[in-house]
């Protein structure tokens, strides 16, 4: 014991040093950039930190201002250390900002997001021109917005995604069915279901287990049957989850389920789960966004893929996919470096960088006529992009708390706890009590 | 007077044969997946979750080079062997001086700061990380391994007085006694009689803490900024992309982070077995 | 005057671990409880103070975080029950000097060791349906009517997750009973021998009264491990299916960061201490209560 002691004894009269000198540890070939050219990027993005960073020296040799990238993983400590240092005003140059839009709402209000319409408008809008719309949509404010942010621009994208049905071609075959040919309506779509089954294999798996997986699934069959006008309507509250339309979207999740189209425990699996079963061939498709073909690939070569929009189950509005920026940064509007960091992000998706991007982290880029750098999987999701909305960028937000009784509705509905008409009925009642607290806010202001 | 001993030895052998059992059933049941993380480690990508044999025909060792190399595991072994040492060592000292005070010693407010110290413990506070954070930028620690490493010691204090108290409060006091007839100071009988005493219990707050600060990252990537000061699960974020997983890489990064724990295991669960040694001594 | 300077000097001995407490854990204390009286997004600069509403909220309207707090408290009441008692057998096998009884000992504190996803990984493989490790074996055990998707139906959801929760923490429980029986002077057990006691006996009258207060140790830090289970819930089910296995960390989590009521999330947490400071307060003032009798 004493010598336990006098060993931890010596140990912590050597902590001061260590302390000290931390310098000792230094990574090697870093960069020494003269300070005031040093401009700091946070990101969590652990998959794109090789290019990244590769860009960033690049640029540090071409124009003398070295961004330096930080990365914080996994994206949960990310976000806790974004709001953290937007506690005591220590955020980098360049950050990305995750969760809702009314986070990013509040980024913005609280003054740590730089508007960048000016630079995005200068040259006759040549930078702003560059995006796909759907992805600067995804980075700006309409003007009324319920957040009350001034209208613009506030981020680069740097690359999009979308969220489809993707299929395997290989069990296709094997149930007798055409890859060439992939079913287009409900129908169609159940019948292939009950072909591969047959065949041994499960039908549809998603990470359904992430709520917002399950609620695009759903969000894509209300744009397909009601429309935007009417999704907004019932956000807004002026139209009940209890209408027929909303029944008719959760009935078809229950039609579904009782066909038997999803995968065993597809309600606790993680997104990263499903990415699994579905690379190691068990499921005929599945539910996911575009960067999936790259994740499939990295773990099963051989599989063949293809790409289909969500069922079609009604002819009353086209059919609509989740998508927008994947990828994108903030301009941090209270550093007196925030010029250089704009004109790195500038750099940064101009053509040529974003080629290179997308080829290496197998992304597709942000900005349009990229065509020939796009991998052949990936050009599915690539003209998807004409079908994209996101209610992100509604006007109106639906209130969290309705969102996730809907969520969870359709986990139990896919469970057989609960049926269509039972989980449109409990929504509509969290519906009412939230609209009524809101009512209850404004009073209380208003007074 | 043969068959009942006969009876006794064959009860005696079914006794030790149902324990035998009880107790592999229950360790291989732990050892199992410690032995499919190992195992996958030696698997490739595409083979890991597909080949799912105990042994695969090809191993592929390299990956724990890859992992250490790609992991920049070099210096975060450092670092967290820095950090767990540091902690851990202030935890046992600090805990064990206050445990002791709590059971032994007399002092107004004694049980208002013994509640205070471990209830917060019980309190589990989710906003309290980015509160820690604003206090620490005031403090100028952001950024800072100390700033890492206080916050650590605090967090493992509260059970760990708690247990070594519990201990403390166990052991006979008639040695303490004749220590302090001898003329033994209050910090030389917690020094001499009642740590050596305790060992087991120690050991039991060392395994728990190590295993606490040698895991932590979430504290870390709030803290830290600098990857040289970042601990070894940092590494390991390296194979677990937002969407990539590179699982064979993971696995080995894991099987290497998972061996200085099991090694402080087995240095501390002696202490356990000589805990009854000491505690024999104390009684003769 | 000399005795009680002597007196004072006492708190030197717990001096470092209060003046750390004060620095480090008062303030974010103190901080949380007053953002349980605001409404605050997280993030933005202004933040309106709503007295006791979020608690008002919390104690009386909030439905699914009651029930959050009622699946934590099943677990619980599993692990106290189950855990607990499948570590103190483990421990009482191994005190005895049981061969290789050192290699158990080292083996059956492994589990925590592993990280949530290899955790999660592994029991979602033996959980999963139909050919997962559980029910190929209930199949061979002639019992199919069992086989069943364990954590996905919302039947079993819940007790399979307690499952894993108890496989993976009984180590902790068995560690410190071995340390708390390590201390039971042998003798006694020697004249209890001698005396013509057998072994049930020598267990009942001997061990269990000297090994209260570790049982009470045990349980209360069972209570707080159980009660804020959290990694096994993200490693398997997220909270689903449905409501079925949310627990009071994941409810907390969904106010802070998916909800941005970041004033009701610290409400929330408020609550939760004080239910686990009461319970454990409770069980300590029992234990106080039986060592005087």
């Amino acid at each position: 014991m004493k010598r336990l002691i006098i060993s931890a004894g010596i140990f912590m009269s050597f902590l001061p040093f260590l302390l000290i000198s931390g310098c000792s540890l230094s990574p090697k070939n870093k960069i020494n950039a003269d300070p005031s050219k040093t401009v700091v990027m946070w990101h969590w993005l652990t998959d794109k930190e090789d290019a990244l960073n590769e860009l960033a020296r690049e640029y540090y040799e071409k124009t003398g201002v070295y961004v330096k990238m930080e990365v914080f993983a996994p994206s949960e400590a990310y976000n806790q250390k974004i709001i953290a240092s937007a506690q005591t005003n220590t955020l980098p140059e360049i950050y990305g900002i995750l969760g809702s839009k009314r986070d990013f709402a509040n980024f913005v209000k609280a003054g740590h997001v730089l508007k960048l319409d000016s630079y995005m408008e200068k040259n006759n809008q040549e930078w702003k021109g560059r995006f796909f719309p759907e992805a600067l949509k995804s980075v700006s404010f309409v003007s009324g917005n319920e957040f009350g942010v001034e209208s613009g621009i506030y981020g680069v994208p740097i690359d999009v995604i979308n969220i489809q049905y993707i299929y395997n071609k290989k069990i296709f075959r094997e149930a007798g069915l055409d890859p060439q040919n992939p079913p287009q309506t409900l129908d169609e779509f159940l019948a292939a279901v009950e072909a591969v089954k047959k065949a041994g294999y499960q039908g549809l798996v998603s990470g359904f287990s992430e709520p917002w997986l399950i609620d695009c699934m759903a969000s894509n069959f209300a744009w397909n049957i009601m429309g935007e006008e009417k999704m907004i309507a019932t956000y807004r509250g002026d139209v009940p989850y209890t209408d027929p339309d909303w029944i008719k979207v959760f009935s078809i999740i229950e039609r579904m389920a009782r066909a038997g189209v999803f995968a065993s425990g597809v309600v606790i699996k993680s997104n990263k789960d499903a990415e699994l079963e579905f690379a190691l061939e068990k499921d005929a498709f599945a539910f996911n966004g575009s960067w999936a073909v790259h994740v499939y690939k990295d773990m099963n070569p051989e599989i063949e893929i293809g790409i289909i929009l969500p069922p079609k189950v009604s002819n009353a509005n086209p059919r609509g996919v989740w998508g927008g920026a994947g990828t994108w940064f903030a301009v941090n509007a209270k550093s007196d470096k925030s010029q250089m960091a704009v004109e790195f992000l500038n750099w940064l998706t101009q053509k040529e960088q974003q080629v290179r991007l997308a080829k290496e982290t197998l992304s597709i880029p942000a900005v349009r006529g990229c065509l020939e750098s796009v991998p052949e999987e990936l050009k599915g999701f690539l003209s998807g992009m004409k079908y994209v909305y996101h209610p992100r960028n509604f006007p109106v937000q639906e209130d969290s708390v309705v969102v996730e009784a809907f969520d969870k509705g359709l986990q139990s509905i896919i469970t057989g706890e609960k049926t269509a008409k039972q989980v449109a009925e409990e929504v509509q009642k969290v519906k009412a009590r939230q609209m009524e607290k809101k009512r209850q806010k404004q009073n209380n202001t208003a007074s | 007077m043969m068959s009942e001993s006969l009876f006794y030895r064959l009860q005696r052998f079914v006794k030790l044969s149902l324990s035998y059992l009880v107790l592999t059933a229950v360790a291989l049941s732990c050892l199992f997946p410690l032995w499919w993380m190992f195992v996958s480690a030696l698997k490739t990508k595409i083979s890991v979750f597909k080949d799912m044999s105990l042994w695969p025909a090809q191993q592929h060792w390299e990956n724990f080079y890859y992992a250490w190399t790609k992991g920049g595991f070099g210096q975060y072994f450092l670092n967290s062997l820095f950090y767990t040492v540091v902690v851990v060592t202030a935890i046992v000292l600090f805990s064990s001086l206050a445990a002791y005070a709590f059971s032994r010693l007399e002092f107004p407010f004694k049980n208002f700061f013994y509640i205070l110290l471990i209830a917060s413990m019980m309190i589990p506070i989710p906003g309290a990380f980015i509160a820690l954070f604003v206090l620490l930028k005031m403090l100028g620690l952001v950024n800072t391994r100390i700033g890492y490493i206080l916050p650590q010691i605090n967090m493992g204090l509260p059970f760990a007085i708690f247990l070594l108290k519990t201990f403390f409060d166990k052991l006979p006091r008639d040695l303490e006694d004749a220590a302090r007839i001898d003329g033994c100071s209050r910090l030389g009988i917690w020094l001499h009689v009642a740590l050596p005493l305790a060992r087991p219990a120690l050991a039991v707050v060392i395994i728990f803490n190590t295993l606490m600060v040698w895991n932590e990252y979430l504290l870390a990537m709030l803290i830290l900024q600098d990857k040289a000061k970042m601990p070894l699960p940092r590494g390991l974020m390296v194979f677990q992309g937002v969407h990539l997983v590179d699982y064979p890489l993971l696995m080995a990064g894991m099987t290497i982070t998972v061996v200085p724990v099991i090694i402080v295991y087995l240095l501390m669960q002696r202490h356990i077995i000589k805990g009854i040694t000491a505690g024999a001594l104390t009684g003769q | 005057m000399v005795k009680r300077w002597y007196t004072l000097t006492n708190y030197l001995f717990i001096l470092p671990a209060l003046l750390l407490f004060l620095v480090f854990g008062l303030y974010p204390f103190f901080k949380v409880f007053q953002l349980s009286l605001m409404s605050w997004d997280g993030i933005s600069s202004n933040m309106q103070f709503v007295g006791l509403a979020n608690f008002v909220e919390v104690f009386t309207q909030d439905k699914v975080w009651w029930s959050s707090v009622m699946n934590a408290a099943w677990i619980t009441f599993l692990a106290l029950t189950i855990q607990n008692g499948i570590a103190l057998i483990l421990a009482l096998l191994c005190a005895n000097d049981i061969k290789g009884g050192h290699v158990y000992r080292v083996i059956f504190y492994l589990p925590p060791v592993l990280s949530g996803i290899v955790i999660g990984l592994i029991w979602k493989w033996i959980f999963r349906y139909p050919d997962g490790i559980l029910n190929v074996a209930l199949v061979h055990m002639g019992l199919k009517h069992l086989v069943r998707d364990w954590l996905a139906d919302p039947k079993t959801a819940l007790n399979a997750v307690a499952a894993v929760h108890m496989w993976r923490g009984f180590g902790w429980g068995f560690v410190i009973f071995l340390a708390g029986l390590q201390n039971i002077p042998q003798q006694i057990y020697e004249a209890a021998r001698v005396d013509g006691a057998n072994a049930w006996q020598r267990f009942w009258y001997i061990t269990v009264p000297l090994m209260i207060p570790v049982f009470i140790l045990v349980s209360i830090l069972t209570i707080l491990g159980s009660m804020q289970i959290y990694d096994i819930i993200a490693a398997t089910t997220n909270g689903g299916p449905g409501y079925h296995t949310e627990v009071p960390v994941t409810r907390i989590l969904a106010s802070m960061q998916g909800a941005g009521r970041f004033g009701y999330a610290c409400a929330q947490g408020i609550a939760f201490g004080l239910i686990l400071l009461t319970v454990s307060m409770l069980q300590l003032w029992v234990s106080n209560k039986m060592k005087r009798e």
